[in-house]
């Protein structure tokens, strides 16, 4: 556990000497910089616009760090030859897979809750600054902690989107494991019409192929509330409890996939 | 060289090559002036394509696509050389809302902008009409929607019946204001009065919409040039009666004591008499012009509706 802790913090620190939290700095500035334009630009509309470009920049930001980065946590230790030196060290392989999953995991999180403060803080001067904290066309208040349901369900998605990526950097260049991953990302916003191929095609095997794929592909599109949270529609507990636990279970699968591939490795 | 310095020269020659880029590009635009921009291009037509493409980003770009709209109303209604369309309007709402299809205001500013008659909207009650019902379609117990839809039958159409009829679905929709109901009983009572008309666009004076409740006060103060042009057209005639002649002017109504000064619309503007007919109108140059069709009374509905009241 220790072992694992400690690869954690290293690919913790690593990602703050590779100048990932300057995306923090963009993201605030783009906060800022929008909700000044959108005043003019969109009559009335400035909190729910924030609300979502807020959202999306979590998420598209989010997708780039757990891809850029996930797919070099093993690949880049091969390239430079630094995985000899680790595996001489008392570290199983299991474990350096995980603490490079959690390191990258700890990464976004950390993202994502520095994102948070500075996304509600420009709510909160917004709505200060405009003078009211609702008005019934918003369908929500400005500082609305539901907002928070949507930012968890990025984050699940985020741990799933760098499970597939340390996934692929176990056996395959970094070029190949972008593409793969960014691939299985769209393909998770898609993979609903998978489970309804048999309207769109004749051939029984090939709709059970399909069914097959929409289970076993991951299923990203229903962890997205976004909208929902940003129109103060109500988003039942019971629906962030089965993202939570699907996207636990898909994670740990997809580790003992990269376990697995990692351990049978040959470096020589 | 010192640190400072090498800084020095970086950020100096950093200056003359923006300086450089920036007169270069001038000098070209003048010698190869570029095209003019297509404001009217859509891009994307499909909102289902789009939405499919837009992966879990569906929210901001219906909010780009919101803007665009705003933008491109604005643009043709501020137009001011040759003929305002808004042929992009309807396709520019439909993909916001199909993107984002719970975006209320997009179908509740987007209708009336479609609605209202040209030059200052689209003139497209039809589309104005299917976008309402499409939100309806999403969210069928918005009370709203069903208000907006018999505003546009009561106003626009001059449909009294249907008017009535989505007041009243409105009005049984759940948490809906009990004014709405009314709203139906005074369609299929009074459609084609202006106390009528007052007394919704007073209940608009309310909206949560600043740009509704604007609306709604230039439409009261335009209901209140229409009584006053109705009042002038009477002195107008009665003189007229009198003299055997049209009024000349105002002043000769003044001097046979008719009026106490030159009538004056509620901005300030003289009204104008046409000398040749004896008719009363807006002046020249007033903000209220154009002044709405108002809606008159259905012809079956007239012979039950009682006398209209007009002051």
């Amino acid at each position: 556990m220790s072992a694992i802790r400690h690869i954690a913090v290293n690919v913790f620190r690593e990602s703050v000497r590779d100048k990932v939290p300057y995306n923090l700095v963009l993201f605030a500035l783009m906060l800022m910089g929008v909700s000044y334009l959108l005043g003019q630009l969109s009559a009335g509309q400035e909190i729910k616009i924030i609300k979502d470009l807020g959202l999306a920049a979590m998420s598209l930001f989010g997708s780039f760090i757990a891809v850029f980065i996930g797919i070099g946590l093993v690949s880049k230790e091969v390239e430079r030859r630094s995985i000899y030196a680790l595996l001489a060290k008392p570290i199983s392989r299991r474990q350096l897979v995980m603490g490079k999953y959690l390191g990258l995991v700890l990464t976004l999180l950390v993202n994502i809750a520095v994102m948070t403060v500075a996304f509600y803080t420009v709510l909160g001067v917004m709505a200060w600054m405009d003078g009211s904290w609702f008005r019934p066309h918003w369908g929500a208040s400005a500082l609305d902690p539901a907002l928070l349901k949507a930012i968890a369900m990025i984050g699940l998605q985020l741990m799933i989107v760098t499970a597939v990526a340390l996934l692929f950097s176990t056996f395959s260049s970094p070029m190949l494991a972008a593409g793969l991953t960014f691939g299985l990302y769209i393909i998770g916003h898609f993979n609903a019409d998978l489970k309804n191929f048999e309207a769109v095609v004749d051939s029984r095997p090939i709709a059970y192929l399909a069914r097959a794929m929409y289970y076993l592909l991951p299923n990203l599109a229903p962890l997205d509330v976004k909208a929902q949270v940003v129109h103060g529609v109500h988003v039942p507990a019971g629906l962030l409890l089965f993202n939570t636990a699907y996207a636990l279970v898909y994670i740990a699968a997809l580790l003992v996939v990269a376990t697995f591939i990692f351990a049978r490795r040959d470096f020589k | 060289m010192t640190r400072n310095a090498r800084a020095l020269a970086f950020a100096m020659t950093l200056a003359c090559l923006a300086i450089a880029a920036t007169g270069l590009q001038m000098a070209r635009d003048r010698a190869y002036a570029p095209g003019p921009t297509d404001n009217q291009l859509l891009y994307v037509s499909s909102g289902r394509m789009i939405e499919k493409i837009a992966l879990s980003y569906d929210a901001i770009l219906a909010d780009a696509y919101w803007i665009r709209a705003l933008q491109h109303y604005g643009r043709e209604h501020l137009k001011t050389e040759g003929v305002k369309t808004y042929d992009l309007l309807y396709p520019l709402l439909d993909l916001t809302t199909t993107l984002d299809p719970q975006f209320v205001i997009a179908y509740r500013f987007g209708a009336p902008f479609l609605a209202e008659s040209r030059p200052n909207g689209a003139g497209r009650s039809d589309l104005a009409i299917a976008l309402l019902k499409k939100g309806i379609g999403r969210t069928p117990d918005k009370w709203d929607y069903y208000h907006d839809i018999g505003f546009i039958y009561y106003w626009h159409l001059h449909d009294y019946r249907q008017a009535a009829e989505w007041f009243k679905r409105g009005g049984d929709r759940p948490g809906a204001p009990w004014w709405l109901k009314t709203y139906a009983a005074v369609m299929l009572a009074r459609g084609g009065d202006r106390q009528a008309s007052r007394f919704m666009w007073q209940q608009l004076t309310q909206s949560e919409s600043a740009w509704l409740r604007e609306t709604s006060h230039r439409r009261l103060t335009q209901l209140d040039a229409l009584d006053q042009i109705d009042e002038l057209q009477r002195v107008s005639e009665g003189f007229t009666a009198r003299a055997g002649r049209n009024a000349r002017s105002w002043n000769e109504l003044v001097t046979a004591g008719l009026l106490r000064g030159v009538p004056l619309d509620p901005t300030g503007t003289p009204y104008l008499l046409d000398a040749a007919t004896g008719d009363v109108g807006l002046g020249r140059g007033s903000s209220l012009s154009p002044l709405p069709t108002e809606p008159a009374a259905a012809p079956e509905m007239a012979a039950s509706a009682p006398p209209p009241v007009l002051r």
